[in-house]
């Protein structure tokens, strides 16, 4: 893990947005570390884009305070853009200039272009620089937008599901061009829907829900906030497991010694006629309390005991999960209640 | 993207009526449309029939002694009237007994102006509906269901057609009932007939501009160019001897005289065009893809030349074709009218009759015909120049709708810096349009008439327009700044200019309507003083206005995809 003792790259703070009625942030911190990847994660809709877009100056908070490498991206637009790159989720391009010139323009205007980086990049994504903008393909307009904030030098990289459209090749591409900018000391923004590439990419992530921020940090610590799944066989009934504090959605099957390969057992409590052996018990127990559940459960005589800790998709699922439900919780109670759906 | 095969197999459960055919599915999609345009058409349709019946009453109340038409014959017979309106017979009929003098009076002021607004009502509907669809990839999902082949564009026909026809209807309706037209019904039918007639030519001209290239907007500007070559056309043969005016579908509509001698036979040759260029855009669209044009795409360069990334040369780069078409038209408009000039002197030789023909322009004195002339037309010029000086001051608003302003304003380009060079591009590429129409004029003129003085008098003309030009990308500049979505309300500067100057003589506008327009305050050269005064208060205004525009974009919300 990178961290770095200068000022963060992006810090946002209470950050307020609405579009009429609507309120698209409602309150949104984020802080980017200098040289990290920082992924940013969250439904359609949540807020992703258009807290991008205060960052990148193109839209004005309506409450809040938000610093890009030190300065105000409202007020110092201009002289920020020069120093950060930008992809867009949709990119549109101009349809009667070729992908080319729409690279040379936008890394010209942001300062200048690295020849020999881009003519590469051009190459590793397999691009066509000759044909019109009309004429590409969705993915093809990504890529022209990607080599265009790759080319240039630019200290921070705001992308806003920049893969969105592209092929798994090209994805492979994205991921080590976007980990040489990282060793470069470049830090990036990169918000995205694509797990695999957060959990490959990211040093930390924070996840926005309904305009917020829902939960923000390493990987390792945001797993360690939510629960860890555990499954484990023990020689006598799981008696007192369901009144410990922070554990979740608890299945127990009682084990017949001589069937237990088979797995014939029943439900505990259904007054089932064979000889009771054993348990078998699957249970969700949140982070801090998991050392309390596992103590108990070497008390009634550990046979096996499997666990694995969330999944990045887990953890979305987690956050997201009651989003039709969502109005009236808060994040930290949605949080917990969604893993016992 | 490939060719949709023809109309993929029905269901078993559809009925015979709903077809196999390429046309499966029209009726579907003209339902859609309508639902689509059911606010548009509407609105276009009552505006275009409000503005004749008033005009035609405003006629009654201003003109009901047979002196007072005698009179107003007398201005409007003159040539820079006929350039402007339509054919001299009508003028004629202006003394006519009863509702007919009238109704030749309508017919004369109204049907050219309605027919420029009703080809455009068809050909914006047209494209709409089809080279729109598929441009924006939705006529794509359309047609993947069942959806024959010509359904889309029989559909974009049918509501096109069926637009002019209730307009054409309601017309003879209210010219019937109203005014003082009353009770002629073979007039008022004739009327709306010819009207509904240019309408269906123009859906069928646009049927055809929509097949040529990708882009919607190609599409209606080479429709609309057609329009326009059709008005100058007849301006042409109205002021000559009649001959150029049957070449255009415009000059059919006037020529069938409604009120005057009422002739039916000019709608052959209306439905001929109609059907001919319809089924000439059904046999081009067999030879191109969906999304397609008829030429392939061309490739570009690999990588940007070094002025791309400088703002003015980016946004010139965006519109050198509006700006190229405009300059050929213009100059050619000019042209047009500068070889009118010698039939000018012919027609009315006598310094007598002049001070008739325009008393405000004799106040001036020691102005010739010719200058006369051309001091009065070149305000149709002037109002072509604002329609490309709109076109192109609306560009940042579609560049930003489009999503395409975002990446660039993310970059180290300001605001300030990618406005001002799409708005330079069209103060500059409308100004020297203008000049392009002052040049073509001049030429002409001098070869028509001899006078070499038109060489230089008629550019200085021209260009004394443009700071009217400039006021007019500066409403639009700040409509964009402060109120982007009603930015397309600049339209109203170059309509509003055509409908003060066509009709506010003969309709006897109050001073104060023509004071609002830009190009009312423009002196009439050559015909008139060069004052000074007025132009240097138009530049102020203009700069006025785009300063405000630009600082109303530097403190909004980009509005983003």
């Amino acid at each position: 893990m990178k961290t770095s003792t200068t000022d963060p790259a992006v810090s946002a703070r209470g950050l307020v947005k609405n579009f009429g009625r609507t309120r698209a942030l409602d309150g949104l911190d984020l802080e980017v570390r200098t040289g990290e990847v920082h992924g940013f994660l969250g439904p359609n809709g949540a807020g992703k884009s258009t807290a991008l877009r205060i960052l990148l100056g193109l839209l004005r908070a309506d409450a809040g305070s938000a610093r890009l490498l030190g300065h105000d991206p409202w007020h110092d637009a201009v002289p920020l853009h020069r120093r950060l790159a930008y992809v867009p989720g949709d990119v549109e391009l101009w349809p009667n200039l070729s992908g080319g010139e729409a690279i040379d323009l936008l890394a010209r205007l942001r300062g200048g272009i690295d020849r020999a980086r881009r003519d590469e990049l051009v190459e590793r994504f397999d691009l066509d620089p000759t044909k019109k903008g009309r004429t590409y393909s969705k993915g093809n307009r990504q890529k022209v937008a990607i080599v265009a904030a790759l080319a240039s030098d630019a200290e921070l990289l705001l992308l806003d599901e920049p893969t969105a459209g592209l092929d798994p090749l090209m994805e492979v591409v994205f991921q080590d061009v976007v980990l040489q900018a990282k060793a470069a000391g470049r830090t990036v923004l990169l918000s995205s829907h694509v797990l695999a590439q957060v959990e490959k990419l990211c040093d930390r992530v924070s996840i926005i829900r309904l305009g917020r921020i829902a939960q923000s940090g390493t990987l390792g610590e945001l797993r360690h906030l939510t629960r860890t799944t555990v499954e484990a066989e023990t020689e006598r009934p799981a008696a007192g497991l369901a009144e410990l504090p922070g554990v979740h959605g608890l299945r127990e099957e009682r084990v017949d010694e001589p069937a237990a390969s088979e797995g014939s057992g029943a439900e505990s409590g259904a007054g089932g006629g064979g000889q009771l052996t054993g348990s078998r018990v699957h249970f969700a127990v949140d982070g801090a309390h998991l050392d309390a559940a596992i103590r108990h459960l070497s008390g009634l005589g550990l046979r096996s005991l499997t666990s694995h800790p969330p999944t990045l998709e887990e953890l979305m699922l987690r956050h997201y999960g009651d989003e039709l439900a969502a109005n009236g919780h808060t994040s930290a109670a949605a949080a917990g209640e969604g893993a016992a759906r | 993207m490939t060719a949709v095969p023809a109309a993929p197999a029905p269901a078993p459960a559809r009925t015979a009526a709903a077809g196999t055919g390429a046309t499966t599915g029209t009726g579907t999609l003209l339902r859609f449309a309508l639902r689509r345009d059911r606010l548009r058409l509407p609105v276009w349709i009552a505006a275009l029939l409000l503005f004749t019946l008033a005009t035609a009453g405003k006629l009654e109340t201003l003109y009901p002694h047979l002196a007072d038409r005698a009179t107003i014959a007398g201005t409007m017979g003159s040539p820079a009237a006929l350039a402007m309106t339509g054919p001299r017979r009508y003028v004629e009929g202006y003394t006519a007994p009863g509702g007919s003098g009238f109704g030749a009076m309508l017919g004369h002021e109204t049907i050219g102006f309605a027919a420029v607004l009703i080809a455009l009502m068809s050909v914006l509907t047209v494209v709409r509906h089809t080279r729109d669809e598929e441009e924006t990839g939705r006529a794509e999902l359309l047609r993947s269901t069942v959806v024959g082949r010509h359904a889309p564009l029989t559909a974009a026909l049918l509501l096109a057609l069926a637009a002019v026809v209730v307009l054409g209807g309601l017309l003879a309706l209210g010219l019937g009932c109203y005014g003082p037209t009353r009770g002629d019904w073979h007039g008022a039918l004739l009327y709306g007939a010819v009207c509904a007639g240019v309408g269906a030519v123009f859906a069928g001209v646009a049927a055809v501009t929509v097949q040529l290239t990708e882009h919607a907007r190609s599409a209606s500007g080479a429709a609309l160019a057609v329009v326009g070559a059709a008005y100058v056309l007849r301006a042409a043969g109205d002021v000559g001897d009649g001959t150029l005016s049957w070449l255009s579908p415009i000059g059919w509509a006037q020529r069938s005289y409604p009120y005057v001698d009422g002739s039916w036979w000019p709608l052959l040759p209306t439905a001929a065009a109609a059907l001919l260029t319809a089924a000439a855009g059904y046999v081009l669209s067999t030879r191109r893809d969906v999304g397609a044009g008829l030429r392939p795409p061309r490739r570009g360069r690999p990588a940007a030349s070094r002025a791309l990334a400088s703002p003015p040369w980016f946004a010139l780069r965006l519109q050198r074709g509006l700006l190229a078409g405009f300059g050929c038209a213009l100059l050619l408009l000019g042209g047009m009218y500068g070889s009118l000039l010698g039939d000018v002197d012919d027609l009315l030789g006598a310094g007598a009759t002049r001070r008739a023909l325009d008393p405000a322009l004799a106040q001036a004195g020691g102005a010739s015909l010719a200058e006369s002339f051309a001091s009065i037309v070149m305000i149709v010029n002037a109002v072509v120049a604002a329609v490309c000086a709109v076109l192109a001051a609306l560009r940042p608003r579609a560049e930003e709708s489009a999503g395409r302003a975002e990446p660039l304003l993310a970059t180290g380009l300001s605001r300030t810096r990618w406005l001002s060079g799409q708005l330079a591009v069209a103060l500059l590429g409308s100004t020297l349009a203008m000049l392009l129409a002052g040049l073509g004029f001049g030429a002409a003129g001098a070869a028509s008439t001899g006078d070499r003085g038109l060489l230089l008098s008629l550019p200085g003309a021209a260009l004394a327009y443009a700071p009217g030009l400039w006021v007019t990308v500066g409403v639009a500049a700040v409509l964009y700044g402060w109120l982007p979505r009603a930015a397309p309300a600049a339209w109203l500067v170059p309509v509003y200019a055509f409908g003060v100057g066509y009709l506010g003589r003969v309709l006897r506008f109050p001073d104060w309507t023509e004071d609002l327009s830009p190009f009312g305050h423009v002196p009439q050269l050559p015909a008139q003083q060069l004052d000074l005064a007025p132009l240097a208060v138009l530049t102020a205004v203009a700069a006025a206005l785009l300063a405000a525009g630009v600082w109303g974009f530097r403190r909004r919300d980009l509005e983003t995809k």
